[in-house]
């Protein structure tokens, strides 16, 4: 599963824009790549804009009661979802530094983005 | 071509719900074949079989139902944001000791991997609401 990050071709791409709290996008988001995963697709996330906190280390569930996202980012092996991107200019508006991030990302920009969105039969965005 | 909707939006509170009821309207008048609605994050409101809408309103899960009827699109509503905000067909209602239910079908609850399905089934998968 050690694919080129611009070579083959996956089934499903998933977008995530948000970050793990305020809203559910990012759990939803994640539970869609889980799912597809089990169902045998090959799947990629593309993490961009707040959604790059998600790969950020440390954080809590939060008072709320809801369920952090950090456990669900942890099964992604287990899934054999290890094609992870992140988009530079988003590490850079919030000023993450890429080496930090967990689990690891291929950090993308630009053009790339658009190669990476095309080379997926579908795209779902969250 | 065949395509799919992704409807994320409530009915009422958001003019996506009235949009892709009419979008799948004209995709249909134009001949193309719609395959499935499927419902997620607050679109599962659009299930609601008890929604009572003032007559002088478009009764967005009656459209959803003629849809159905006249022309054979599936109306598949995710399980898991459902049973989070209490669209609950008869059997889950049983299953999880509740009185009475919020769906019915033509509506059907199913998993997220109908999405994925539909989404790379179909030539064009469109969603309304974000």
């Amino acid at each position: 599963m050690s694919e080129e990050p611009n070579g083959d071709s996956g089934d499903l791409l998933v977008i995530l824009r948000h970050g793990p709290h305020g809203t559910s996008y990012l759990k939803e988001g994640l539970d869609t790549a889980l799912v597809a995963a089990a169902f045998g697709r090959r799947v990629s996330l593309l993490f961009m804009a707040s959604g790059v906190a998600a790969l950020v280390p440390g954080q809590g569930a939060g008072p709320l009661g809801q369920k952090g996202t950090q456990p669900t980012l942890a099964m992604l092996e287990m899934y054999d979802i290890d094609r992870l991107f992140v988009d530079g200019a988003g590490l850079a508006e919030l000023g993450v530094a890429p080496e930090s991030l967990t689990p690891e990302a291929t950090v993308i920009e630009g053009d790339a983005i658009a190669a990476l969105m095309a080379e997926h039969a579908l795209v779902l965005t969250f | 071509m065949r395509y799919a909707i992704l409807l994320l939006g409530a009915p009422y509170s958001h003019q996506a719900a009235h949009s892709a009821l009419r979008f799948a309207r004209a995709v249909i008048a134009r001949g193309h074949h719609l395959e499935a609605v499927f419902f997620y994050r607050e679109g599962v409101h659009n299930a609601a079989r008890l929604a009572s809408p003032p007559q002088d309103e478009p009764h967005l899960v009656d459209g959803w139902t003629t849809l159905n009827q006249e022309h054979g699109v599936r109306l598949e509503v995710c399980i898991a944001a459902a049973l989070r905000r209490g669209i609950v067909d008869a059997d889950e209602a049983a299953r999880h000791g509740k009185q009475g239910h919020s769906v019915q079908a033509p509506f059907e609850l199913t998993g997220l991997g109908q999405l994925v399905d539909l989404g790379l089934e179909c030539d064009r998968l469109i969603t309304f609401g974000a």
